[in-house]
């Protein structure tokens, strides 16, 4: 029964790094690049929620909605002002144009909000079910994790396959020369890509800091390294892949916490992730891509 | 007097003179900095910045070889300094009984550093370098975090009846007189100070002399052939995955080394520090100062250290500032028209010289 509930709280935390994956995937699925900010614009995600509960006391619904949106606003901006003029540059200058906002982001939000650690209060009731005659318990917030892991995953697909601008959307990640003469406008979708990524952060932002409560402008780092890991581990560029990552990402993790050692977890994770790679050197469901001379 | 003119001239053609303009920059710049320091004109911000620059000089040049000659970009640089760093700091913290002279324990440290860091990046390097792209990337990065990991839970300690060591939980029983080399996320502890500003100079001269041996031979070539084309360096009968190897542990060993001077010029050293964030910042050097460009990483190393600490009067917002410098190079240097007036005031040079290593 002990397994039962790591595995369930392993299953809540992988949500979390899925919902975060995916903007790192959708992203490099489409502009092909790292995006080393967006743990970055998660964290002032949960600021914005921060101080919405907190200090305006606003009601739970209208906060999260309000982080989503100045998280879309501020990943589109970045997108238009740092990466935008670096389309065409090498993936390099890119990355480290990238890493450049991450640490913008960081001391801004130091600077604003201080470097002190505040206390994020919980978005869901505290309480849990009890299964199994009280041998199993499951808090309401882990039950809420999963299940709005598994809404933003539907809705994303259904978004990516039933409209218009998702079809656009996979046309630029399969060939955006090809995209460009069918008449879609490329910057436009990587202006949606990162709108639709750096949303979705938020959430995963207000999740995360329901569940870790301690907010400090490094929240996003580890976060962000792991999801990103999550990425890779379930094959970049893919939707499924990176929902299939985070979950397992969130697994190991808390199983080898469990079981192994809390110190080492983060190995175990890491060496997890090289031995996959080994065996599918791209990712999970990540797509072959056949060399041509 | 022929023979010495022949020799400065070759000094000077289109082949050496990269490699003497780097020599030159390094030299006159330790004379400059050695009479500044024998005048007592250096501050002691200055005078603290001195060791780690040559560190984080080697350690770029290094990655230089890796990211910009062979074109696999590497994020785990760090834990190859931090490999470096903690068998230099229990090297010279065994031989502290043995040898005094702290100059020939600094150069131990510095080779075993280089030594270890270097068979693990063999280590690394055989499934490291099966992958390709984004995939190398992260591979790289995974190994940084578990070199980082497993260092944060490692006990060395050492007595008179040998080291002992222990993992996870600190388990040394030392005896008395025993000392305790590292100790798990504390890192090492009441580290002899023995690094010195000459001996990174010298540290960064051989850096650049192998750096330079190795792009200017077959192997060299054969390296940026790889990184040009795989397919074509493959087809006339380059074996990629050796020469691939070769630029990594190379790249190891000079992180391994520049780790060892930088462990020994701390009196404590967490390993923590040696984490993601260090890499990124030994690749930021890299890529400003230009892939392939070893002059170019020399002289980004310098500022990029500096700009912080010079911008130590704005406070809180010289970090913020540094992140806009970044941004905005990195923006400008990819702007055509940037790159045009780049191009046109090198043609106006009395040397008239083209590009300085080919990209």
């Amino acid at each position: 029964m002990a397994f039962l509930s790591y595995l369930i709280n392993g299953l809540s935390l992988g949500s979390v790094y899925a919902i975060i994956a995916l903007g790192y995937t959708m992203v490099y699925g489409i502009a092909k690049m790292l995006n080393f900010a967006h743990g970055d614009i998660m964290m002032v995600g949960a600021y914005v929620a921060f101080f919405a509960l907190n200090t305006y006391g606003l009601p739970v619904i209208v906060s999260v909605l309000l982080s989503m949106l100045a998280c879309t606003v501020l990943g589109v901006v970045v997108e238009r002002l740092a990466y935008k003029p670096l389309r065409n540059a090498s993936s390099l200058s890119v990355l480290i144009t990238a890493i450049g906002v991450s640490y913008f982001l960081q001391n801004g939000a130091q600077l604003l909000w201080s470097s002190s650690t505040k206390v994020f209060p919980s978005v869901v009731p505290s309480g849990s079910v009890q299964l199994f005659g009280g041998q199993l318990s499951i808090s309401y917030l882990t039950i809420v994790t999963i299940l709005i892991c598994i809404l933003v995953m539907v809705c994303l697909t259904l978004f990516i396959n039933r409209t218009r601008t998702g079809k656009a959307m996979r046309a630029c990640s399969e060939d955006k020369g090809a995209a460009v003469l069918m008449g879609i406008n490329v910057n436009q979708i990587i202006s949606i890509t990162f709108a639709i990524g750096s949303g979705i952060a938020a959430i995963a932002a207000v999740l995360l800091c329901s569940t870790y409560p301690s907010l400090s402008p490094t929240l996003g780092s580890m976060p962000g390294i792991k999801a990103f890991t999550a990425a890779v581990f379930g094959g970049i560029g893919s939707i499924p892949g990176a929902f299939l990552g985070g979950l397992l990402l969130g697994v190991i993790e808390i199983l080898s916490k469990a079981y192994i050692s809390t110190q080492l977890s983060d190995a175990i994770v890491f060496a997890v992730l090289i031995i996959v790679l080994l065996i599918r050197p791209t990712g999970l469901l990540g797509k072959k891509i056949s060399e041509k001379v | 007097m022929e023979n010495m003119k022949n020799f400065f001239r070759t000094l000077f053609d289109n082949n050496h003179r990269s490699r003497t303009v780097s020599y030159l920059i390094v030299i006159i710049g330790y004379a400059v900095i050695e009479l500044m320091l024998r005048t007592g004109n250096l501050s002691s911000m200055f005078q603290s910045l001195l060791v780690p620059v040559t560190c984080y000089i080697v350690a770029a040049l290094g990655l230089n070889l890796n990211v910009g000659v062979s074109g696999e970009l590497n994020l785990g640089q760090a834990g190859f300094m931090s490999l470096g760093a903690f068998t230099g700091v229990c090297l010279s913290g065994v031989l502290a009984p043995v040898i005094s002279n702290g100059i020939i324990r600094l150069i131990l440290a510095i080779v075993l550093g280089a030594l270890v860091a270097s068979l693990f990046g063999f280590l690394i390097g055989i499934p490291v370098l099966k992958l390709q792209g984004d995939y190398l990337a992260i591979v790289t990065l995974a190994f940084g975090e578990i070199i980082k990991s497993l260092v944060n839970n490692l006990f060395i300690g050492f007595d008179q009846n040998g080291m002992q060591f222990s993992f996870v939980e600190n388990k040394l029983n030392l005896a008395p007189g025993g000392k305790a080399l590292i100790s798990g996320p504390m890192g090492a502890t009441g580290t002899q100070r023995i690094s010195t500003f000459t001996i990174g100079i010298i540290l960064v001269l051989i850096a650049l002399t192998i750096i330079y041996n190795i792009i200017y031979s077959r192997s060299g070539r054969a390296i940026q052939a790889c990184r040009d084309n795989r397919i074509a360096a493959e087809s006339v009968g380059i074996h990629v995955a050796n020469t691939k190897m070769l630029a990594f542990v190379i790249s190891a060993a000079l992180a391994g080394a520049a780790g060892a001077l930088y462990g020994l010029n701390y009196s404590t050293l967490v390993p923590a520090k040696f984490d993601f964030n260090l890499s990124i910042l030994v690749l930021v050097y890299v890529v400003l100062g230009g892939l392939g460009n070893m002059t170019g990483t020399i002289f980004s190393t310098i500022i990029l250290v500096l700009l912080p600490e010079l911008l130590r009067g704005l406070r809180d917002y010289r970090m913020l500032i540094y992140a806009v410098v970044l941004i905005v190079m990195m923006i400008l240097s990819n702007n055509e028209k940037v790159k045009e007036l780049l191009a046109k005031a090198r043609q106006s040079l009395p040397f008239g010289r083209t590009k300085e290593v080919e990209e």
